[in-house]
Order: C-alpha cells, then structure tokens, then sequence
C-alpha cells in the first residue's frame, strides 16, 4: 500500500467516523412525538386540518432550533378511525421509541388505555374519549385535556343559564346528541344540573350516521318548543342540524354546540354564514388566524416562498392542532427542565404534563393547570358564536360547575 | 421442487393410512409449527408481533364467517355484531363473576352462537341479497340493543374493561405474551374448521350451498344444518370478539361496527370462498397490506416531501393503492388468493417437465 492510498484510507475512515458520530448525537437530540390521525375515514372533516396544524407547530418549533435543544420528529399514522389500527399505531410510536402519543378517537382512546398504562406513554384525548379518564388516579396515563364532554355540557348550562336571563327555573333544554356512547357521554351531567337548576331537559337521539335528523329536529322545533338547545353532533350531522333548524324556522341563537360541531367547515357546508347567523359554538382553543404563532407560521412558510397553509381557512381544527402540539411540547419542556437538560423518558414526559400551569400561547390556549388528579387541566372552554359573516368570541375562557363534575368522577370511579 | 410424489412406497398399513403421507408434507408442517412456536416469537421485534396479533384473530373471524358464506352459500353481514356479543357477554362474565378466560372465551362464543342461530332464522325462507338485509338488520338491531342497555354495556360509555387473561398464574400483557394466547386460539380455530369441513356437518353444508333443494332430497335437515351453520360461524365470530376484548383490554362496541362486517367479507371474498387457508390468507392479506403499503411508502415519500405532507400523501394513496390491489388480484384469480397458491403449487409440482 502506497503511502497516499493508505492516507486516504485513514481520512475515509475518519470522516466516516466523523458522520457516524453526528448522525448519534442527532439520535441524541431527536424526540419522537407519535400522532394518530383520522385523515381518511369517518371523521376526516377533522382530520384534514388538526393534523396539518399540529405537524406545521413541531416544523414551527423545529425551526427555531427545537424544545431546549431538541429536534422533534413527529411520526403520524393515520388509523382510518378503525380500532385495530391504532394499536398497531401504538405499537409502531413505541418501536420508534416515542415519549408521547395524540390518540384519536373515542374508540381509540378507549382500546388503548390499557396498553398505554402497561407501555407507561401518555396519551391524550383532546376533547373526546372518556370523560371519567379526567380522574389521573385512575387513568394515569390518559389526558383528556382542555374539556371533557362533562365539562363541556356543564358549561354549555352555564352559557345558556347567562342567555336566558340568569335563571333556568321552568325553562326547557333539548339535548339533540349522536347516538353513540361520546354523545351519550354528558347526560348524567346534564340530568343532574336540570334537578338542581330547576329546568326541564328532553334528549333527542341521532342514530348513526347522522345525516338524517329532520323527524329529531321537527319533533324539538314543532312540539318540544325549548327555550334552548344544546347539540352535540360529529362528522356531516352537525351541518344537517343547522339546515335543519333554519329550515324549521328554529332561531339558531338558541342553538349551541359542543366541541365537535363547531367549525368553519361546518357552518360552510350548511349553507354559509348567513343561513348560521347566531349560532353559538364551544371551543377548546382560540378561533382565527389573530394569533402571534399563527403569524409566525405564516413568516416561516412565507420564508420558504409557499403561501399560508390552506387549512388556516378551518381554523377552528387547525388551531386546535396548534394547541395540542403546544400542549405536548411544553410537556416535554417542562420534562427536559425537571430533568437539567437530559433526554426525557415517557414517565419524565408524564410528569412534565401533570406540570402544565399558565402556558396560554397568547391565549390561544386556556389558562389551565393540570395536576395528577387533574387530567383535563381544569376543563376550559370558551363560547364562539356567528355574527355577520364570522365566529366572534363570546365571552373569555370559563369553566362551569367543578363540584358537579367532581361528585361524577367521584362515584365513577 | 421437493414437492415430489414419486418414488414414495408404502409398505405398511399404518404409512397408508398417515395423515400425511408424503415426507414433505410432514416436514412442512413441522417446518410451520417450528416458525409460529419458536421463530418468529423469538426474532421478531414486538411491533411485527402486534400486526400478527391483529392478523391472527382476524383470522378467527374470518374462518367463522367463510363457513357460514363460503360452505352453507349463505350471506351475512352481521358478523361483526356477534362478535359484539362474544365481547360483552366475555366482559361481564370476567368482570362481575371474576371468571378466568378459558370460561368466558367459550361462553362468549356459545352466547353468540345462541344470537347467531336466532339471527339465522329468516335465513330458512329467504336467500342470498334478501339474506343479507335479513342480517344487516340484526346487526344494527344488535348494535342498538348494547347501546341502550346499560346492564350489558356498563353504562353511557358502552365500554367494560376486562382484566388481562392469566393462565396458571401467569398474566399475559405484552405483545410476545398475547402472541402466544392469540396463536393457540387461532390454530385451534383452523384445527377445529378443517376437521368440520370434512365431517357429516360440513359435507351437508357444502350440498346446502350448491343445491339446496336436492340436498334436502337426499336427506338433509335443511332447517337444522342452516341454524347449525349460523351458530357455527357466530360461535367463531363470539371468539373472535372475546379474543378482542381480551387484546385491547376493554369490551367496546364501537370496534364492532358495520364497517367490521363488511372487513371481513372482503377477508373471505380476497381470500377465497369456502377453503380455510383462503380465510387465513384473507385475514392476513386485509390486516396486513395497508401496514405494508405504507411501510415502503415511508421511505420511498421520504425522498419526495416532508414529515407533515407525507402523512397527507401516505393516508390518500394508501386507500388508493388498497382498492387498486384488490381489484387486480380479483382480476387476476376471482376465486381468490387460496386459488391462486394452488395454481401456484401445481405448476411446480411438475416443474420443470409440465407436459
């Protein structure tokens, strides 16, 4: 071996050292988020725009140079909204060595609770899932952060006790629901609050799929009468619920929606804003695009010559991608600071989201404060309603009714 | 290939009479049972073994309805709802009388047989689409039954949560554990329907399927054997669903929807009406392939786009490339993959001297 050929053997080999170690050290700093997506099946209305907001808030952070000097990869499987899936979804987050998962799904939730509690990785149902999970002694590893559907009915009482007047003694609530165990979920909660505010409440069952709802609707607007009506819908049903009261001549100022049927895309796929004028939403994140980290996503696009994304149009979802990408990388924030900068396990990450107190994201997200018992932070929403051509907020974040709440999840559990 | 016939004598009666009678066959099988016990629990990383786990009972529901579409040549489309039923009535069993898995798993199974064969009875005057919306209908009846009764779905949220099955003392939580109890429960599934399949039962039911009205000339209780192949079949779709419950942890109804049904139609129909490996393969071909799709489609989009966009790209053309593969192995063999193993086989059994 000549003297040159040798040297170049030793700079290949060193170089190639040299590559192996960076590509370790970015192992190093590299955290797996795990998110679970329903882009394709039943529920794609969603889909389509809170996975893009939560990928474009990692890209967003990533930029910036990551959380306390992590990159974060986020590994996305979308499930179908089909049960077997997303554990195979669970099981691949875990092979990738995830720290963290966003379930999706209220049968998902369901058929994964136990494995995420054997496995020890949090997963959060943001808005969905089991509402007695809200109890972190018994689910301690299921967050159903921001508002359970307990929360959120209670607070949809609230709101409709200010409408009317302060007092919902001899008033009449319809609860128009989808017929499947989440929009069953609220009843005891609802049945409960109509015994001690005195008002009388009727349930109306939507079967499954829910586009069908006018002998419902007829049977509220033509016989019922209610002073007020609290509708808790999925998918297509909640734009058929708002033709279907307009159509009935229903005002739909006295209409309010839980969570689910809440969106800009709803509104649009039943006509536009003037046929929903009035029509009253609850949210779990901030509405529109007057947000400092929207505009600094808009900045970071603008950057790499693409225009805003497309999916800021519902931003109901999109923000609500937002807010749940900010809620699970504060948690790893919060883990990496309890640990001195050291790489995060799923317990630390666990730990790091029973930490989450005063993050508001220029209160895109409301002000909550989970805690081990905690898990839903407090069950924050804040009331959007359709006023000339858009969703104008209602009101600041609230939350209604805790010792109610508290009393549920007591007996449940 | 090894698979040769010639030059194998018997000179006993006991060779003669062998369950496999070709020294291949015998090594095939020892091959095979050596890769499920052994191999491949032990290779495999615990991801594989969770897509085998969803595979495996897959496989079970699917061979429970191949008996009742494929055999008797009678349609349902309620398969998911029994299953339904196996998962609840297993979930209260486990839970309110403490029950171990070896008696709520059978009784899961009979109480879906009992519904099953309840189900069955339209299938006595009515055949084949008007069948069908015979059974659509008892699986939305079911549905809603579990739904608005809280005694058997454990209140609003419709969901029980089981605790782990423990053999002996021993509790099976991961992967590698559930493997085993899925595979046992899977193999004697094939054990029991390949043995069925040839006995008095399964010869009636295949002279149902292909004639009914000569099959009750020559002596066949059509009333029986038609309820027998309902509760046969909704007896596998009760096991299949306990074996859910006990893989998720947690009894829900919502894993069991019409969508389900229709899965497992498609398994059967993929894999080939009326043969058991045509269920297998089924099972495996729809539980496996958008797993697989999107497996080569990772690092192969990877090159293309970015993590966020890729999701996007990946979750579309997935559904496409889907349809698309199923169309073309329809095309390509319409009496399903089990055929086209065959044709497969038989041109190597005379390969290379085919004439």
């Amino acid at each position: 071996m000549s003297k040159s050929t040798s040297w170049r053997t030793a700079t290949i080999a060193a170089g190639a050292i040299a590559l192996a170690a960076g590509a370790a050290s970015a192992q190093d700093k590299e955290l797996v988020f795990g998110l679970q997506c329903d882009r394709t099946g039943a529920t794609q209305t969603v889909g389509i725009y809170l996975c893009p907001g939560y990928h474009d808030y990692i890209n967003l952070l990533n930029s910036k140079g990551g959380v306390e000097g992590y990159k974060i990869r986020v590994m996305e499987i979308d499930h179908e909204y089909k049960v077997p899936p997303a554990m195979e979804a669970h099981e691949r987050f875990k092979k990738e060595g995830a720290i963290l998962e966003g379930v999706y799904g209220t049968p998902q939730i369901a058929a994964l609770t136990k494995k995420l509690e054997e496995d020890k990785i949090l997963g959060t149902s943001p808005g969905f899932g089991n509402s007695a999970s809200t109890d972190g002694k018994r689910y301690p590893y299921v967050f159903p952060l921001a508002a359970s559907y307990w929360s959120q009915a209670a607070a949809a009482v609230t709101f409709v006790k200010k409408d009317l007047g302060g007092s919902l003694k001899g008033k009449k609530i319809a609860y128009l629901f989808f017929d499947n165990p989440a929009g069953k979920d609220p009843i005891a909660i609802l049945e409960d609050l109509s015994k001690s505010e005195g008002f009388e409440l009727k349930t109306f069952a939507v079967p499954s799929p829910g586009v069908e709802m006018g002998a419902q609707v007829l049977d509220i607007t033509g016989r019922y009468k209610p002073d007020f009506v609290i509708a808790h819908l999925f998918g297509r049903s909640p734009s058929v619920s708002i033709k279907e009261f307009k159509g009935k001549g229903y005002p739909l100022s006295k209409v309010i929606s839980l969570v689910w049927g809440a969106s800009e895309a709803d509104i649009k796929a039943a006509g536009g804003y003037e046929v929903a004028e009035g029509y009253h939403t609850l949210q779990f994140a901030g509405v529109g695009g007057d947000f400092q980290v929207i505009k600094d996503i808009n900045a970071m696009y603008q950057a790499q010559g693409k225009p805003a994304p497309k999916e800021q149009e519902t931003s109901v979802f999109y923000n609500r991608g937002l807010v749940i990408a900010a809620l699970h990388v504060e948690a790893v924030r919060n883990a990496i600071k309890a640990k001195g900068g050291a790489k995060p396990t799923s317990e630390d990450v666990k730990n790091g989201m029973e930490a989450i107190k005063g993050f508001t994201l220029g209160g895109m997200v409301p002000p909550m404060e989970v805690t081990r018992e905690d898990h839903e932070g407090g069950g924050w929403v804040q009331v959007w309603s359709v006023k000339g051509g858009k969703l104008v907020k209602d009101g600041e974040w609230f939350q209604a009714y805790r010792d109610v709440i508290k009393k549920h999840l007591a007996a449940t559990n | 290939m090894l698979h040769r016939e010639s030059g194998v004598f018997k000179t006993s009666y006991a060779a003669d009479m062998a369950l496999y009678p070709l020294p291949i066959a015998r090594w095939a099988v020892a091959a095979v049972i050596l890769l499920f016990a052994v191999v491949l629990p032990l290779t495999l990383h615990e991801y594989y073994l969770s897509i085998i786990n969803l595979s495996l009972i897959a496989v079970v529901g699917a061979l429970g309805l191949n008996i009742l579409v494929g055999y008797t040549g009678q349609i349902s489309v309620g398969h998911a709802a029994f299953m339904s039923v196996g998962a609840y009535t297993a979930a209260n069993l486990a839970v309110h009388l403490h029950l171990p898995f070896w008696v709520t798993l059978p009784a899961g199974g009979l109480m879906a047989a009992l519904i099953g064969a309840i189900v069955g009875i339209p299938s006595l005057r009515i055949k084949g689409l008007y069948l069908a919306i015979a059974t659509l209908a008892g699986q939305l009846i079911i549905e809603w039954v579990i739904n608005h009764t809280p005694a058997i779905s454990g209140g609003a949220q419709a969901s029980i949560e089981v605790p782990r099955p423990t053999f002996m003392g021993y509790e099976m939580k991961t992967q590698g554990q559930l493997y085993f109890f899925l595979l046992f429960f899977a193999a004697l599934a094939t054990l029991a329907t390949l043995n069925l399949v040839r006995s008095r039962i399964g010869r009636a039911f295949v002279a149902i399927r292909d004639q009914d009205i000569a099959a009750e000339i020559i002596g066949i209780n059509i009333f029986r054997y038609k309820l027998l192949s309902f509760a046969i079949s909704s007896f596998y779709a009760g096991v299949c669903g306990v074996l859910y419950t006990y893989y998720f942890g947690i009894a829900n109804y919502e894993a069991f929807q019409i969508g389900v049904s229709i899965d497992y139609l498609a398994m059967i129909i993929i894999g080939g009406l009326g043969s058991v490996l045509g269920s297998i393969l089924g099972a495996i071909f729809v539980t496996m392939l958008p797993i697989a799709i999107r497996l080569v489609m990772e690092p192969l989009g990877g090159l293309f786009f970015n993590a966020g966009e890729l999701s996007s790209v990946i979750a579309s053309t997935r559904l496409v490339l889907f349809g698309c593969l199923i169309i073309f192995f329809l095309v390509v063999e319409p009496e399903g993959l089990n055929r086209l193993w065959r044709n497969i086989r038989n041109y190597f059994r005379v390969w290379p001297f085919s004439y």
